[in-house]
Formats: C-alpha cells, structure tokens, sequence
C-alpha cells in the first residue's frame, strides 16, 4: 500500500490533539456531575420516597383470623361450631400452565364446571401469591386420592380450615342465622384491616347482629418477603383475639319442640319468659338447613329455596304480619275496662250480627245464630264478636290506637335480629296518610274483632301477652343473653323499664276470661287443659284471609287451602304466677283453638314440667 | 514534557522498578484497575446472594484478563500499528460469520463456537475498529479532508452495522462511539460535528422504524417506567428504589434488601450500579466515580505523553470509550438514559467484556512503556 505523508504537521496535529484531550476530559467532568446530580436526587431528595417503596417491597403483613365465637343456647348447647373441613385449594402464581391443571383437577376429583368458573371468578379479585380455595369440604377419600399424586401438582394443596357448622340446621336458622363468604358489596363495608384474613362473614340471624363480637381482632404478622413472595423471617407478630361466645336465651329442646309441633304447616311460635323478656322458642317453619349456605350454596338449589311457595327462607316469627283475629280481644276488653266503658259483667244481647245505626250492613258473628244475653267473661271464653262490634264502636279506633300501642302493637319489638316488621296498628291519621282516606265507623268495629288493617307479627303477639301476664310491665324481648370474651363477659344492653298503668282489678278479670277459654266449659280451647296441674290463661283467633261476602256462607272443606284461615293463639302460664307466655300462628291451619292452641300446650308444659318423667330435677325457668 | 530520561543519575535504580519495567506494567494505571477489580469482587459477593463459586468463576476470568493485559503490553505498538488493517479487516469477516452462523442457526447469535472457547467478534472489533481509523488516519494529513472522513465513516459503519444485525444495539454503539472518538481526537471539525448531531437527531424516527419491538420498548419504558410498573418499567423501578433507599450512608455492605432480596433483576450483571449505590450510598458512588475518573485521568496522561499519532489517537479512542462504557450503565441504571445491554466495566459480572477491557488497557500500557525516551 503507498502511503502518501504529504502536508503532515506533527506538531500542529499534537496541538490539536493536546487541545482535544483537554475537551474531552472537561466534557467527562461535566457528565460526571450530571451522574453526581442524578445520584443526589435519587439519594437524598427521593430517599424517604425511595426506602418507603423498598420497605414496602419487602415487607408484607400477614393477616393472622381470629376464631370466630360459639354460640350455645341457653343450657350450653351448641347452636354454631367452627368444625376443620379440609379444602383443595391453588395458588395461580405458582403454577405453570393453570388451564391444565385444573383440567387434570377436574378429571381426578370430580369438580363441576360451574365450580372452576367460580374459581377462575375468584382468582380475578384475589391478592398476588393468595391461596384460592377450587373444592370445599373434601371427603376423606378425596383428600386421599389428591394426596398420592400431590407431588405432579405444584401450587396446588389440601388444607384444613375451619368452616362454620350448625348442628341443629333447621331448627336454628331462623335465629342464628348463617355466615357465608364475603361479598363485594360487605367487603366495602367491613374495616378492611379486620378483615383481611378473613373469608367469612354473619349474613343473616344472630350471626350478622353480632358480627363484629364473634369476629373478634385480627393478629398481624409482619413477615419480610422475598420477590417471589417467600417468606424469608417473621419480624414481628401479635396473636388475634378469638371472637365472643355468645349465650342465647333459646332452650333448643323447646325449639325442637316447637318445630316438631308445626309439622306439616306453615308457621311461626314465639315463646318468651315473662319475667326476663328471654326468647325460649322463636320457630318459623317451613326452615331451611343453612350449612349449604356457608360453603356455598349452589344456584339451583337457591332457586329451589327462593322459589318455593311455602317460602323457607321467610322468617315468619320476625317479619311475618298477619291480621290477629280475636287474640286482640283481651287487649280490647281491658281497654273497655280501663277506660271505664263498661263494666265485667255488663251484658249485651248476641243475635249473630251487629248493625250501625242508619246502615243496612250486618257485620257477622262467626256463630250464625248468635251467643245470646253474654258478658264480657262470656264474650272472651266463647269469643263473641258482636260483643266486641259494639265495645269498639264505644271505645272509636283513637282510643283502641293508644291503648293497643301502649302494648307494642305498631312498633318493632327491638329484639336483637335484622329485618324486624313493626306490623300495622290503624288510626286516622295513619289512613289518611296511606290511603289519603278518612277514617270509617265500620272500620273501628272489625279492628275490634282484629281483622281490618291490623297486622301483628307472631313476636308482637307474644310481647303483648308478656306485657299482660306481667301486670303491665313492659317485656322487651331479646335472644342474647351474654356475650364472653377472653376479657370481658356482658349482657347485651336492656333499655329502660317501660310500665303500663293498668288497674289490678281489670288485668284480673280479663285474665280470669282467659283461663276459662282454657279451662271453662264453653271454652275454646278446652283441649289443653289436660294433664296440667297449673292455669293457663289464652285466647284463640282466626284471622280471616278471604273476605266472605254478605249473603254468602263460609265453607272450609270447599276453600283453596290457602284461602283458609289463619289460627292464632296466644297465652301464658302459670296464672298464679306467670313464667311462659307463648304465641302460634299456623297459616290456613282453620280454627285457632284446634291447631294453634296445641302447640302452645306442648311448649308450656315442656318448660313448666320439664322432666315430668324423671324426679328430683329443677326447672329450667329459674 | 518528558519528565523521563534515559540514564542513572536521573531515576534511582530499584529493583522492584526494573522489574515492572521489564513486564512492561503501568504502575500507576496497574494500581487503580486492581482497586477497581478488588471493589468488584466485594459487591458481587453481596449482589450474588454469597455466591463463593461465581466469585471464583469471576476471579479467573479476571486472571485471565490480566494476563491478556500483560500480554498486549509487551507487544510493541508498532506492531499493532503494522496489523491494525489486517486485524480490522478478520474481525470484520468473523461478524459476517457470526450473522451466517446466526441465520442458519435461527436465532440472536453473537459468538462463535470454537469448541474449547466462545469467542464473540463484537469484542475483538471494539477494539480493531479504533485502532484501524487511527492507523487510517494517522497515514494522512490532518484534520481529515471530507473524501477521507467519508472514508472513515464507512469504515466505522460496516462493524457498527453488523454488530447491530445481531442484534447487539449496545455493543454496536460502543464501536461507533470508538471510531467517533479517533476522528474526534483527529481533530474533527467542531461545525462537521454538529451537523452530523442534527442529522442523527433526525434521523431518529428512521431508527425508530429500524428498531425492534423490545427495543422500542425500552425507549419508552426509560421515558415513562411508571406506564408499566410490573412489567417494562419494572427494572428500572426496582433499580432506582435500591439506588434512593440507599441513601448518603448506605444500608451497609451485604445490607441491601433489593438485591438481596431477588426484587432487582440482574443485580450481578448489568444493574450491579444499583447493588453498590443501596448498600454503599451516595458517598461510596462518589468515590466509585473518582476512582473512574482518576483511571481515565491516568489514560489521558498516557495518551497525551504518546509519540506519534497513531499511539495518541488510539489511547484517546480507548480512554473515551471506557468512559462511555462508565456513562451508559450508570445513566441507565440511574434512569437517565434508556436500558442497554452494557456492562459496568470492570465490576459487573461477565468475561468477555472484562477481556476486551483489560486487553484496552494492556495496549495503553504498551504505548507508554515502549516509549522511546529520549532527552529533550
């Protein structure tokens, strides 16, 4: 190759270079500084911004759920456990390939689609590296089979969890209720904190009123991670506070008792100790098993539930309102009394009908031909309506509104459940306000008889006949009777003492009517008074659901069954010195004296003579 | 200048001073890359989770490293000078081979296989491209004339290019930035070198059209991380949580949580930067920095002292290069500047690049000791 070293300039071309180099390093220098600047912004201004992050990198606090509380009943038998149930579940992050896994899931243990749907739902809004259960409740036999061939299903694991148990399913759950997972909407509402490890959640019952004493306080473990979300030390913990027990005032065998007595209809019994407002017996049946609830409840057999016509997931006791048929009539006569409008042994002539003056309708006894010459005593025992017709038409419906509203008519109870009705108590300005109506005279006459617009909820029936068997004093009804923690034990709140002034005398008499529907002659519900060695004060009624028209007659056996009758009984023993009181309503179960009346029987002399059988035990009651 | 001349009464006689002399080693350039190298040791150790047996991985290829530095000192300039075309003109070859063997071999491909070793021309080029535009230049009159300098792009474009293709968009930087630098030293126009910024400037939605997918993505990724934090973004994230969590003090040796802890990505390799600035602070990354500073200070000497334009023009070729190799893993890793494959030279963990490096260095050494020291 011929190198041509024409016009070179050794020295000028070290010049140039010197003077390059000199440029160069300056320029080194100044992005050297930029380096320097970048680094002190990183380092000192955005430290704390940065540590917080790296902190937060690391260190992740593992919630740590506290058991829930028992809850027994009155004798301390348990009404909900927490039982270990075994559970398949996956942790998406460390699987490979998620579809064939579940696919291989699916074949070896048997899983519904609707359940690897449901997974795949959940996994969306789970947390990085969580645990997602696919199968509940997994059989013996299943835990088995997925145990021999765990080592081929990375991420994928048995676990034993505790899951909410109701030993006695259907008879409790209209009381205790049920928990069940947490949904979008309760997770907004729920202390997020409180929550975080826990799945379930009170839906419904005694479970949902005292939700946040059975939770109990969450532990937190703070646990430094690595990115993969190993767990690399624990660097600090404190232990959850397990949640509440909780004591209810129910006596399951008189629950048990109650449920079995409604077999084969619909409806509802309450029974109250008189001297404590404690809720004995709070049935509603048809019931409903809620342990499907808590592990997920599948769609069709919801629909099944939501669906049917006997309406099992109805609580009857609590929100049903039915019209209280002659069971007012006590209350009715005392109010008579009380308002000095007439007088015990007053007597009126019954000709099976009653008339206003100037109008030609005839407002019907339920006997065609008329009680004859009766008094109030007469009037209760064989429960006359005409007697009750004119009674109401003297007290008007504003006096009939006051005095039944002093017993808790028209208002809730305030027992310790969710979704209390507060029932229908009419006055004039309740119409006017509803119906935009003035009030009419034939209006007043069937509330006296309770039909019309008054609607009771079988719990208000048994309050009112507490609150009368007490001699005026008010009974508040509840079903917790203490809540105990690891530190506390308690007695849920009891508000004021609420008083009725009523005058002995009346409260006398009218109960002395009330035995002899029991005990009397003519009585309608003498069926009960066999086997007892104590007096039972009560009162039937039959509230009607079909209107029967003027001039045609009531047919039971041609009626649709669900156009027949309600029968209502409401009562309480002993007279002499009242501990039970106890109100049923079975619905389009026809007379109330017939189906009603020996239900109520039943319970009473369970409470009152529990072990009838066996001697030298105590009763309960006390 | 000189401050060395031949002869007795002017340099005590020490026999430690004759040795290194005859092995031809820089002292003062020997001392920093062995402080460097010893630094490197002591962060990997930490960024590799303790890992004892990659630190001994590294610690031969280190020695091997060396021993090519010492090597290339012996040689003596004049040699790489007489073979800068022929060595140029192989590299060249081998890539094309690579990009061959990497067609047939459906895939990136940036090494050749040669049974008992790897060997990755992209290297080898880094360092033949500056020395064949020196040698190019330094046989004509300078500054360069335009025919000349178009001449030397092309000569600079043809490895760029290829290396590009492989792809290795880092690496192919580097060698343009080491060709750029010779016709700097060389005395490039100051007006050529702007214009030829605003062409490049321009041209940048053409590269933009050029570019690949990923590396599309890591421009944007390094212009807004925060768009994608657990995925594109999450690198650079990760990295300036350790460098700011690291504070002025640090978090101690062995004391970062980032690192340690898996949640930043190559913390052995590329991002090592990061490791140092969390567990050392911003004081052990300034002092980091004036140990580079003070290498490329040295080299600077070494080049001005140089004899004839070729030695000058590829010292300063190689001297700038190192700095950018400094520059663009710490701006990266810093978030300053967008993600590519570039090593922090001398610590990060890795062989190749260690070998080319060092190799840079053992011919910097050689121009200085195979100086003909002659009074002034």
């Amino acid at each position: 190759m011929v190198r041509i070293y024409a016009f070179k300039d050794p020295l000028a071309e070290n010049r140039m270079f010197l003077s390059r180099v000199v440029v160069a390093f300056i320029f080194i220098i100044l992005l050297m500084f930029g380096l320097v600047a970048r680094l002190i912004y990183l380092q000192i201004t955005g430290h704390e911004h940065y540590s917080t992050m790296a902190k937060s990198n690391r260190i992740k606090s593992v919630p740590l759920p506290p058991t829930r509380g028992i809850i027994y009943d009155r004798e301390g038998r348990v009404l909900a456990e927490n039982r270990p149930s075994y559970s398949l579940e996956l942790v998406p992050e460390q699987i490979k390939d998620l579809n064939s896994t579940l696919l291989r899931l699916q074949s070896l243990l048997n899983i519904s689609d609707e359940k690897i749907a449901q997974f795949l739902k959940q996994k969306k809004r789970a947390k990085h590296f969580s645990s997602i259960p696919l199968l509940l409740r997994l059989t013996d036999e299943e835990v088995a089979k997925f145990s021999v061939v765990r080592p081929h299903f990375p991420g994928v694991d048995v676990y034993a969890r505790l899951v909410r148990y109701y030993p006695y399913g259907f008879l409790t759950a209209h009381v205790v209720g049920y928990v069940g997972r947490i949904n979008e909407k309760e997770l907004k509402n729920l202390p997020v904190s409180e929550y975080r490890g826990t799945h379930y959640v009170g839906k419904v019952g005694i479970e949902k009123i005292y939700e946040r004493q059975l939770h109990g306080q969450t532990g937190y473990s703070e646990i430094e991670t690595n990115a993969q979300g190993r767990a690399i030390k624990t660097i600090s913990s404190s232990d959850p506070e397990p949640g509440a027990n909780i004591y209810l005032t129910l006596d399951i065998d008189l629950q048990k008792t109650a449920y079995d007595a409604l077999q084969g209809h619909k409806g509802a019994v309450v029974a109250i100790e008189i001297k404590t407002g404690d809720v004995l017996v709070f049935i509603s049946r048809p019931g409903f098993d809620p342990n499907p609830f808590v592990y997920g409840i599948s769609q069709k057999a919801y629909n099944a539930l939501q669906l049917s016509e006997d309406r099992p997931l109805f609580n009857r006791a609590l929100r049903g309102q039915y019209p209280p048929g002659s069971t007012i009539k006590p209350f009715i006569g005392l109010a008579g009394l009380e308002y000095n409008i007439t007088e015990f042994q007053h007597k009126l002539y019954c000709p099976g009908f009653y008339q206003l003056p100037k109008f030609k309708h005839k407002y019907r006894d339920w006997k065609k031909w008329g009680h004859g010459l009766v008094d109030l005593n007469d009037a209760i025992t064989q429960s006359c309506d005409v007697y009750f017709y004119d009674l109401a038409r003297t007290l008007g419906i504003d006096r009939i509104h006051t005095f039944l509203q002093k017993f808790g008519f028209g208002e809730k109870t305030g027992i310790d459940l969710e979704g209390e009705k507060s029932g229908l108590l009419p006055s004039r300005a309740w119409k006017r306000k509803a119906k935009n109506l003035p009030w009419y005279p034939g209006e007043t006459l069937i509330t006296g008889i309770g039909q019309g617009f008054t609607q009771v909820t079988p719990l208000q029936l048994a309050r009112a006949t507490a609150t009368l068997a007490n001699q005026g004093k008010v009974v508040m009804p509840h079903l917790a009777a203490s809540i105990i923690n690891a530190n506390y034990a308690t007695a849920p709140q009891s508000e004021p003492e609420k008083h009725i002034t009523l005058q002995e005398k009346n409260v006398q008499d009218i109960v002395s009517a009330m035995i002899n529907v029991v005990h009397g002659e003519r009585g309608t519900a003498r069926t009960l008074r066999t086997g007892i060695n104590y007096l039972i004060a009560g009162k039937t009624g039959t509230a009607q659901v079909f209107t029967v028209k003027q001039e045609e007659k009531y047919k039971e056996e041609e009626l649709d069954i669900k156009l027949r009758d309600h029968a209502l009984f409401m009562s309480f023993a002993p007279v002499n010195d009242p501990q039970i009181a106890v109100a049923v309503i079975v619905e389009n179960g026809g007379h109330g004296g017939s189906v009603a009346a020996p239900i109520a029987g039943k319970i009473m002399k369970q409470f009152l003579m529990p072990h009838a059988g066996s001697e030298g035990e105590v009763a309960i009651a006390n | 200048m000189q401050t060395e001349t031949k002869g007795e009464h002017f340099h005590p006689p020490s026999i430690i001073g004759t040795i290194l002399r005859k092995l031809h080693i820089d002292i003062p350039l020997f001392i920093g890359l062995f402080l460097t190298c010893a630094l490197s040791f002591l962060i990997l150790y930490s960024a590799s989770g303790q890992n004892v047996a990659l630190l001994i991985r590294q610690a031969a290829r280190i020695g091997i490293a060396f021993v090519v530095m010492i090597v290339l000192a012996h040689i003596n300039p004049r040699q790489f000078y007489r073979h800068s075309a022929m060595l140029y003109v192989v590299g060249v070859m081998l890539l094309i081979a690579v990009l061959v063997v990497g067609l047939v071999g459906k895939g990136a491909q940036r090494w050749l296989d040669l049974g008992f070793f790897r060997f990755q021309p992209s290297e080898m080029i880094k360092i033949t491209t500056p020395m064949m535009i020196a040698w190019f230049l330094s046989g004509i009159a300078l500054p360069p004339k335009p025919k000349q300098l178009l001449m030397a792009g092309i000569m600079i474009i043809i490895p760029t290019v290829l290396i590009a293709k492989q792809p290795d968009l880092g690496t192919s930087l580097l060698v343009a930035s080491s060709g750029a630098a010779v016709l700097f030293f060389a005395g490039l126009s100051w007006r050529f070198m702007l214009a030829t910024g605003l062409v490049l400037t321009s041209l940048a939605p053409v590269l933009w059209h050029f570019m690949r997918d990923y590396q599309r993505g890591r421009v944007l990724t390094f212009l807004n991380p925060e768009a994608d934090p657990m995925g594109k973004g999450y690198h650079i994230i990760q990295s300036k949580i350790a460098i700011g969590s690291g504070g002025i003090h640090g978090k101690g040796w062995l004391g970062s949580t980032q690192s340690n802890l898996d949640f930043l990505p190559e913390s052995s390799t590329d991002f090592i930067f990061a490791v140092f600035a969390e567990e050392f602070g911003l004081s052990g990354c300034l002092g980091l920095l004036i140990l580079y500073l003070l290498i490329i200070s040295r080299c600077f000497y070494i080049a001005v002292q140089a004899q004839d334009t070729y030695n000058r023009l590829l010292a300063g070729s190689l001297t700038l290069t190192f700095f950018v190799y400094v520059f663009v893993n710490i701006g990266m890793v810093i978030g300053v500047l967008p993600v590519v494959g570039v090593p922090l030279p001398l610590i990060s963990y890795g062989g190749t690049s260690m070998v080319t490096l060092l190799a840079g260095f053992g011919i910097l050494m050689s121009i200085h000791t195979h100086r003909k020291l002659l009074p002034t």
